[in-house]
């Protein structure tokens, strides 16, 4: 998942009956199957709730261009380097969207920018690890984005009607990522000795991390309970991991490649694989700012708003510029 | 996917909807007609210095995969909307005119399609 540890109202679920008229219309609304739109009344901690969720899913669509544009220039061939190009744009495309949609609750797309740049708010700490070889980018679109997909198809049915449709458009696109990811683990893990180790090491440093990204186990926690209620979150984090896993590991079988984990095992009774779980105390490191790429990442964004100013203004200045010439000439 | 209907910034920098302030460039909503005539639809919204600029936006973020053949694109906070109260007013008197569909009627059988 793209968002991580959102924080809800922390109070837990209200009953219906605790409700007053107008927040019982709202939830009964929700329940039902109905959309939330724009100027619709909602509670404030369903608006900030939304707003942390999708900014924060949009700052990862931004930040989660880096790894990827870090191989562009690198791509072993002209058609691998245009697929890796098209799809670089997607996400700045699907950064767009979402920062359209938190728009819509009252909320600048630059005041969320300028929060991220300064560390308030966080990306999906995915984005946190390096991109060494050829074969990352294979590992990043199958399991990360792969991953992604497991949260974000749910999502096209949550109940804010902005959010459901940027979703809609996001996993049309999501789905050319994963597979040009896949097609390139497939190319790989069928090529020489020295491109089935590259394969088999990125699924070895990837593997983990793609875990994490569901977050950890929030059975017990209240943020995701009162998210659950709203629709604003659609499944548990250890329901989308074991569906993750489970879609995931014969794919790596058809690869010829091994799931670095020893406890891996088919549960006959469960229908699903049994698997370790990732190790939190990392992910926790990772999400203080202490992942292995997070200063890069950082000072990348950084670097591109300032660089970008002058930009900016000069292309406002220019469209007022020209509106009081257009308004003179009237 | 932003939406003409949404309500102001947040209090601390007060400014309606798609409003620029200071050095923020304004909110535009995009229509985009598809290949097969029809109209043009709603796909989103972007921001934008100027008109010109919003439309070669709106190409590259919401045509990368032939989506359309024609695009207009209009300043967000240009756009008048009506309010989620008043719902009732507005749609309510409709539903009781059923004589308004086609269905209403009982045409017999021996008449044939009509």
């Amino acid at each position: 998942m793209y968002a991580q540890m959102i924080k809800s109202t922390g109070k837990g679920v209200k009953s219906l009956d605790e409700m007053d008229p107008e927040e019982r219309a709202f939830q009964e609304r929700i329940n039902a199957g109905g959309k939330i739109e724009p100027k619709d009344w909602m509670p404030e901690g369903y608006r900030k709730t939304l707003i942390r969720q999708i900014g924060q899913h949009a700052h990862s669509e931004i930040v989660g261009q880096l790894p990827e544009g870090n191989w562009i220039t690198r791509a072993p061939t002209l058609e691998r380097k245009a697929i890796l190009l098209a799809k670089v744009q997607d996400e700045a495309g699907h950064g767009l969207y979402l920062y359209c949609a938190a728009e819509t609750l009252g909320v600048s797309r630059d005041q969320l920018t300028r929060d991220l740049l300064t560390g308030k708010m966080k990306y999906s700490s995915i984005f946190n690890y390096p991109t060494l070889t050829w074969a990352d980018m294979g590992a990043v679109g199958w399991l990360v984005d792969g991953a992604a997909i497991m949260n974000q198809v749910p999502l096209q049915r949550t109940s804010y009607g902005p959010y459901a449709r940027a979703m809609v458009r996001i996993c049309k696109e999501e789905s050319f990522h994963q597979r040009q990811g896949f097609d390139i683990m497939m190319k790989m893990a069928n090529g020489t000795q020295a491109q089935r180790e590259m394969a088999q090491d990125a699924l070895n440093r990837f593997w983990y991390p793609s875990l994490m990204m569901f977050g950890p186990s929030d059975a017990e926690s209240v943020h995701s309970a009162q998210s659950m209620a709203w629709k604003i979150k659609m499944n548990t984090n250890d329901e989308l991991r074991q569906k993750f896993v489970d879609q995931t590991v014969p794919q790596a079988e058809y690869l010829g490649l091994k799931i670095p984990d020893e406890h891996l095992k088919w549960n006959e009774d469960r229908g699903s694989y049994d698997f370790s779980e990732p190790d939190w105390d990392e992910f926790f490191d990772v999400l203080q700012g202490n992942g292995p790429c997070s200063r890069d990442r950082m000072e990348a964004r950084n670097k591109a708003w300032d660089d970008g100013r002058w930009v900016r203004e000069g292309l406002l200045a220019h469209a007022q510029k020209k509106r009081s010439r257009n308004m003179a000439a009237e | 996917m932003s939406s003409p209907e949404s309500g102001s910034y947040d209090a601390t920098e007060a400014a309606p909807h798609g409003k620029p302030r200071a050095i923020e460039w304004p909110l535009w909503e995009v229509f985009i007609r598809g290949q097969h005539g029809l109209s043009h639809r709603h796909v989103g919204s972007l921001h934008a210095a100027d008109a010109q600029s919003a439309i070669k936006n709106a190409r590259d973020v919401y045509t990368r995969r032939n989506e359309g053949v024609s695009i207009w694109v209009v300043e967000a906070s240009a756009i008048a909307a009506s309010r989620p109260e008043e719902k009732g007013p507005l749609y309510d008197p409709s539903n009781d005119k059923v004589y308004r569909h086609p269905t209403f009627f009982d045409i017999p059988d021996d008449v044939g399609a009509m």
